[in-house]
Parts: structure tokens; sequence; C-alpha cells
């Protein structure tokens, strides 16, 4: 990045210019005086909402407790006793830890693969499309679901599965078969996940592929006809190496949200988590809601957000890496 | 892009796909199109369905029997509704116009390359974007620390500003607005935030409306920090107002002797078609306007996903 403003600099001014630049980059001047004020709000913003939050990490060493007297919080927690490891012990000896892991990680990497070979394949297909607008109006529709929150999806989602009334159950019912509970049966739900997940998620994928092969320079193509290729090789040997820089940098994204989850989508569509499918279906993020919402000591639940924390950095550097060593054009940080 | 696509159009006519593979793409996508708009016209078909037609028959896609009653109830009803979406609306237009304030600033002071500052800055923004607090230190921050709970800033300004759209903008800034233009404005004597609000915003539509779209439907669409720091009634939105419904419901359909009889437990309860009609106000709004958008949308994406 340094080296491209370089660049930008040595083409946009010359000579004396440039060395006037130089001598003046040494100081501190009136312009930067007046970018740092204007700056100030949004710097404050982040010292508050993205760094403050990170020495959250103090909570979860220690044993929070009320200290006689109703002082704020801060204070209350500089002399709350530390706890070493203990909350971090609870955390991973309890039942829910393996659960929760396997989990997490489980759903991302299904949610991974199936998205980015739908958002991929998709957007092959709309690109080879003949009716442009047809093409255009699918787009549209396809977006729609990203636009609703999972609030609304998850009347959606009862509409469709309430045992009663549902429309499902009445096919089911119509055809001869016995209705189906299916907010207390746990062997459906990673698959109604999965499916919601790529429903709501498909359109944003494809339009995202769609416009990177877009950009991809048609005198390829026309050459690759020349040659004699088919529809199918320039597919293979073409657009997919064309759009590979943005696949692999959605991936390491993704990787690096492998230890979260969204939490809507766990959460709202399955109706706040019957006890029926507790297992199946929680992640660390609903874990700690729940545990935000009950009355449960704050620094354990500080030990389950902070371990998330940590394994989501890791993993992103970790994706990156590994990138870097395979092919370092594509790698993003 | 659109220039592009012309290109496409009349340079590639001869190596297209045969007309019957079309056929089925489109097949294909029409039934994908459906199932992504299936739901909205099933949960309006709901909200217009007598309520007893829907005890006797169930859901149904074509109403045996149509009704306007949830529509009457909601405007019988109209002072909690409209308050939500007051609600709903103020928060959406103000967090916006701070998010696009917040973001565009930060984007411009990190896009001028003679900033001393901007090696720090450049740090300051990527590192959030690898390394979190977790959300209960969020929590904390927003609860404890600051205090903000039950109030309209808690939930604004946890979602006022991200490293994602600020990148986006400062990538927009280095390649649109040249240095040239900032110091010909210097000469004339403008100082940074002039040259800021006066030139650099006028000229950067695109990914202000970009920004601000992303913003406005994250505002809209919020639940999340409703359920975390709102109990007020009065400052309820219309998505918290909805999620209300459904954990109140949950909670008595899971504590059925909760201190209620099933006679309180009906009438306290908006009927199924009434909490259809809600989901179906939220929705409209949104459904109406994203086709207009749909394009900010697309260029903030493939702007973010382009790489320094």
């Amino acid at each position: 990045m340094s080296m491209k403003t370089t660049l930008k600099k040595g083409g946009s001014e010359k000579g004396n210019a440039q060395g006037k630049k130089k001598f003046l980059r040494k100081r501190w001047n009136r312009d930067d005086t007046e970018l740092f004020m204007l700056s100030v709000p949004t710097l404050l913003w982040y010292l508050i909402f993205a760094y403050l939050p990170m020495f959250g990490i103090i909570i979860a060493f220690k044993v929070y407790k009320l200290a006689p007297g109703g002082h704020s919080f801060i204070y209350n927690l500089l002399h709350s006793e530390w706890a070493g490891f203990g909350n971090f012990k609870y955390f991973f000896v309890s039942n829910s830890f393996a659960m929760l892991l396997k989990n997490t990680i489980l759903y991302n990497i299904a949610f991974i693969i199936i998205s980015a070979s739908v958002a991929v394949g998709g957007a092959l297909l709309l690109s080879n499309m003949r009716n442009k607008g047809g093409s255009r109006v699918y787009q549209t529709m396809m977006f729609l679901p990203y636009f609703m929150s999972w609030v609304v999806v998850s009347y959606f989602v009862y509409a469709l599965l309430t045992p009663e009334r549902g429309y499902l159950n009445g096919i089911i019912t119509a055809l001869g078969g016995d209705p189906v509970m299916w907010y207390q049966e746990s062997k459906y739900w990673p698959f109604i996940l999965v499916f919601l997940n790529t429903w709501k998620g498909m359109g944003y994928g494809m339009v995202i592929y769609l416009a990177s092969i877009t950009g991809v320079d048609r005198t390829l193509y026309e050459a690759a006809v020349m040659d004699g290729a088919t529809k199918l090789q320039q597919e293979r040997y073409i657009t997919l190496p064309s759009i590979k820089p943005v696949f692999v940098m959605m991936l390491i994204l993704d990787c690096g949200k492998i230890f979260n989850s969204d939490f809507g989508l766990f959460y709202q569509t399955t109706g706040g988590i019957p006890q029926s499918l507790y297992t199946t279906v929680s992640t660390f993020d609903t874990y700690i809601y729940q545990a935000l919402k009950s009355s449960s000591p704050i620094g354990q639940t500080a030990a389950a957000s902070f371990f998330q924390a940590i394994c989501s950095c890791a993993t992103i550097l970790l994706a990156n890496w590994v990138v870097s060593k395979i092919d370092n054009e594509n790698r993003i940080i | 892009m659109r220039k592009r696509q012309k290109e496409t159009d009349s340079s590639s006519t001869m190596n297209q796909i045969k007309p019957s593979t079309n056929v089925l793409i489109n097949i294909l996508f029409l039934i994908l199109g459906l199932t992504c708009i299936f739901p909205l016209l099933f949960v309006f078909s709901i909200s217009i369905t007598g309520e007893e037609a829907l005890r006797s028959n169930g859901y149904q896609i074509i109403p045996q029997e149509f009704s306007a009653a949830a529509y009457q109830f909601l405007w019988n009803e109209r002072g909690m509704i409209l308050n939500a979406a007051f609600m709903s609306v103020f928060i959406t237009v103000f967090g916006t116009i701070i998010t696009v304030a917040l973001t565009t600033s930060m984007g411009y002071v990190v896009s001028r390359s003679s900033f001393k500052l901007k090696k720090l800055y450049t740090w300051l923004i990527f590192i959030p974007m690898v390394f979190n607090g977790g959300m209960l230190s969020s929590y904390v921050v927003v609860n404890n620390i600051l205090g903000l709970r039950n109030t309209i800033w808690a939930l604004i300004l946890p979602l006022a500003c991200s490293s994602f759209s600020v990148t986006i903008c400062r990538t927009f800034f280095r390649t649109t607005v040249p240095d040239s233009i900032v110091e010909s404005a210097k000469i004339d004597g403008a100082g940074q935030f002039r040259i800021w609000a006066q030139i650099v915003l006028p000229i950067s539509k695109p990914v202000m409306a970009t920004i601000g779209m992303f913003a406005a439907f994250g505002y809209w669409n919020d639940w999340f920090q409703a359920s975390l720091y709102i109990d007020d009634k009065k400052l309820q939105t219309l998505q918290s107002m909805l999620n209300n419904i459904r954990a109140s419901i949950e909670y008595l359909a899971n504590n059925p002797y909760g201190g209620l009889s099933m006679q309180q437990y009906k009438s306290s309860m908006p009927t199924e078609s009434v909490r259809m009609a809600i989901a179906i106000i939220i929705i409209v709004p949104i459904a109406c306007t994203y086709p207009f958008f749909q394009k900010y949308f697309i260029s903030g994406l493939t702007v973010g996903s382009v790489k320094e």
C-alpha cells in the first residue's frame, strides 16, 4: 500500500514540488491539524466502540463482585478478585463447550461450501443468460431475502412450519402423512438452517461474482472462440481463473468468521431455541446471548466471548497465511 | 459497468449458449426467484385472511375468506404502531446521517496521502476488522460504562461506523478525488473541513448512497441492539415490537400457567393475521425501495472487494 502511495505522488508532482513536499512532510502543519480535527468524531467512535471493548478481556480474568456503596462498573471490576484462568476452565470443562465448538464450526463449513458453490454456479449461469433483462429481474427477486431481518424471516418460517396451521403440515396431512412437530424435532434443523442461510445469501453472493465476471476482458473470450474453445472450456479456463481473487478473498473472510455465527439465523428462526433443539442449534453466539440475558456470572460469559474473539482473530490470520503461502498475489493483509 | 455490459451484448452474440439451454436456465432461476418472494406473498395472504378461516383451514396461499380485520385492528391500535413506526423511521434517518458523516470524514482523512497520521489511522481502522472484544464486552461498554440503556443512542451509536465502510470510502476518495482539486481549494483559502463538506461530498454521491443504503437497511432491520438494550415500550421500533410479540408468545407457550388464564392469554396476544400484518408493514418499505437502490449495494460490494 505504501508503495502505491509513493508511486502516485511521484506521478502527480514533479521535481521542485516534490522536493518542497518532502521538506514539508517532516513537520506537522495546519493541514494535518485540520484533517485531524475532521477525524476526531470518528476517532472517538473507534476508541469507545472498537477499542474500549478490547479491554473487556479483563472481565474474563476476574470474579466480578458488586462492591458495597454503589460504585461504577469499572470501580467494581477493578476491585474484584482475580480469577486466573478459572473462568476459562469453567467454560472449557462445561458440557456445552464441545457441543458449541462442534456446532459452530460444522454449520459454518456447510454454509461456506454450499453458499460459495451456489453463488459461483449461479453467477456463471446468469452471466451466460441470453435475455439480459430476465437476468436482471431474477437477480432482483433473489436479492430480496438479503434485505429481510431474521425476525421477519422467522415469521415466514413460522407460517410454513407451525404444527397446527403451518403450510408444510397442511401439505403433509393432505398427502396422508402425519403432521411433524417441526420445532421439537432436532433432526430436521441442520437442513432447515443450511437451507435458510443459502436462501438468504444467494442473491448477494451471485451478484458479487456476477459483477466480477462482467469485469472480465471480453477479448479473451473472442480469442478463445477463434481457437475453437467450447462454452464449457471458456468457463473453465477464462471465467473461473478470473474470479479467483474475489473467490479467495471471500473465502478468507468467511474462514475468519468460522467461530462466529449469524445470531439471528440460529436464535430467531428456531423460535428462540426451544429446549428440544438446544444441542442441535446452539452456537457460541446464542450461548453468550442467553448467558447475558440470564443471571450467570459475567466473568464466565466474558471468558466464552473472549475465547470466540481470539479464535476468530487466529483463524483470519491463519487463513491469510495459508493463502499467502499458496498464492501470494491473493492474500488480503 | 453498464457500458461494458452493452459491449458484451453486441460483441458476443456469436458466442452464446443454445436457446434450449437458455430456457432451462430461465426456468431454474424463475424457480429460485419465486422461492425468494414466495414467503412474502404467503405472509401477506395470511394477513388478509379471516381469523375463522385460519382456524379451520390453517394457512393457505389463496385466502379462503378475505378480511381486512387485521389491518383494521392495527388501525384501531395505531397509537402503538405509529409510535414504533416513528421510532424506526427516526432511528433510520438520524442514524444514517450520523453514519455517513462519520464514515466519509474518516474515509476522506485516510485517503489523503499527505496526512502525517495516515499510517497510524490505517492500522487503527484495520485492527477492528480482525479482532474485536466480543459480544459481551460491547454490551458492557454500552450498558454499564456509557449507561446508554433505554436511550436511542444505544440503537444508533454501536452501529454508527464500521471499518468495512470506511475502507470503501477511502478507496473511492483515493481514486475519484484528485489531489489537484484539494490543492486548488487550499490555495483559495478553504480549510479541510470546508473542502470535505463543500467539494468532496458533492462529488461523492455514489459512495454516499452506498454507505447510506447499507446503514439505512441496517438500522431499519435492527432488532438485536433493541433486544439487548431497550426495555422501554416507548422506544420500541417496529422490528423490536415484532420480536417482542414473538418472544412473549414463546414465553406463554413454555409457561402455560405463567399467571395468565387461557382467556387472558388469547385476548392479550394479537391474532395470527395481525402479527403477519405487522411483518408486512416492515417489509413493504424495503420491498418497494430496494430494487432502486440495488445498484448502489452492488457497487459498494464490488468496491469493497477491490484490494488495496
